[in-house]
């Protein structure tokens, strides 16, 4: 049966301890875990939605520009760490699951483990109060 | 194949009398297959008698390290085969992100921590590092991977023809988070370990102790039991115990546990001396 690596393991344990949003996804770009402060930003819970596919997870929000202009996947922080393997950062609006447009800020980077394996990518993001 | 417990002790070697019934030398393992491969699974003090008890012939050993804290490697420079010209000596265990294993083991084997350095021992050495990828030794092969527990440490599966025993000595899997043991795709070590008919794995801390000490890299006994019973182990040999857990102790707290997990599967707890025969 197939096991998570360990990095991906302690990357989701570290998210369950933090208070701000998490984001992890796997090399595929597949969403594979959000902790309980991310599910308050995106409306809904990870244990009902799971793991999601990429092409899912990037256009279920509407994330879109300041401008209202719609952010394609390629162009959002993750889909960036992931496919230049390098941080990647911006500010943009997403409707959330629960009916709420909201202003997220979010940092996102590659995830590289021991003997420089790509393991996917992890994203910060906050809510913006303004 | 051939499982026997030279040390089953954890972090410090504890001799007296009143651990002299599991053992005060820290964690090895020697396994020993049909054609006659001779692995050994760490290289703590309990190593020094496993060379003793080999014959001269025994010229080629293969000594897998799961980590290089010094209850995994205090015994190595003590290993008689070492010591011995013409011996074939061949060490596994993981690099570090800037240190090769070699690098990192010289640390301990030379001077002013220890006299002889390694290049002063007799027998041709070779260094393997792991763990991305199976190996081949002999009859067997291994599947090494990385497990929760601090610094790079390797957990290791040994598949013969027809057994596989699982060796974990030092993890702490609850450290996964919620998802531990209930979600077997988010537990460290559970590939290794999925149906194993040996599962060796760390049982260092009774429950109020391991409260104490979470992220310490170490699992409490309940914890091992949970892990067996999620991996759908064949039998369960806890190891790696507390050096501060008199003979008394021990028997108590597995008495407790075994109470409280009421196991489907068969339990020994480890010992110095102990030999388990592993079929499939």
């Amino acid at each position: 049966m197939f096991q998570q690596e360990i990095e991906v393991i302690l990357a989701r344990h570290l998210a369950e301890c933090l208070a701000m949003p998490v984001f992890l996804v796997n090399p595929d770009g597949d969403l594979i875990f959000y902790n309980e402060p991310a599910e308050k930003v995106l409306g809904q819970n990870y244990n009902e939605t799971g793991a999601m596919p990429a092409r899912e997870w990037t256009t279920i929000f509407q994330p879109m520009s300041r401008e209202g202009n719609a952010i394609p996947p390629e162009e959002l922080p993750l889909m960036i760490a992931l496919s230049k393997h390098q941080p990647a950062h911006d500010l943009f609006w997403i409707h959330a699951k629960d009916g709420v447009t909201r202003e997220i800020e979010v940092t996102a980077f590659p995830l590289i483990g021991q003997a420089g394996r790509f393991l996917g990518a992890i994203a910060l993001f906050w809510e913006r109060s303004t | 194949m051939k499982v026997e417990f030279w040390g089953t002790r954890g972090s410090l070697a504890s001799p007296g009398f009143d651990t002299a019934r599991y053992g005060g030398n820290t964690s090895c393992v020697s396994v020993r297959g049909s054609e006659g491969t001779l692995i050994v699974l760490d290289a703590g003090t309990g190593i020094r008698n496993l060379g003793q008890s080999l014959p001269p012939t025994v010229n080629q050993a293969h000594i897998l390290l799961t980590h290089l804290h010094m209850d995994h490697i205090q015994g190595l420079p003590f290993f008689a085969p070492l010591r011995r010209p013409g011996s074939e000596i061949h060490i596994w265990g993981p690099a570090s992100t800037t240190l090769g294993l070699s690098a990192r083991l010289q640390k301990y084997l030379s001077p002013p921590l220890f006299p002889v350095s390694i290049r002063e021992l007799a027998a041709r050495i070779h260094f393997h590092e792991l763990p991305f990828h199976v190996i081949e030794i002999g009859e067997f092969m291994i599947h090494a991977q990385l497990i929760i527990h601090p610094n790079p440490t390797i957990g290791y599966r040994i598949q013969s023809a027809n057994a596989a025993l699982t060796y974990l000595p030092d993890h702490e899997p609850a450290l996964g988070g919620r998802a531990f043991a209930r979600d077997t795709s988010w537990t460290s070590g559970y590939k290794l370990a999925e149906g194993a008919n040996l599962l060796i794995h760390d049982s260092q801390y009774s429950e109020e102790e391991y409260r104490q000490r979470i992220g310490f890299g170490h699992s409490s006994l309940g914890h091992a039991f949970r892990f067996a019973e999620a991996s759908n182990v064949k039998h369960f040999v806890p190891f790696h115990h507390d050096p501060t857990h008199d003979d008394d102790t021990l028997d108590r707290m597995f008495e407790r546990a075994m109470q409280d997990a009421q196991p489907s599967y068969g339990v020994t707890p480890g010992h110095e001396g102990l030999s388990i025969d592993v079929r499939g």
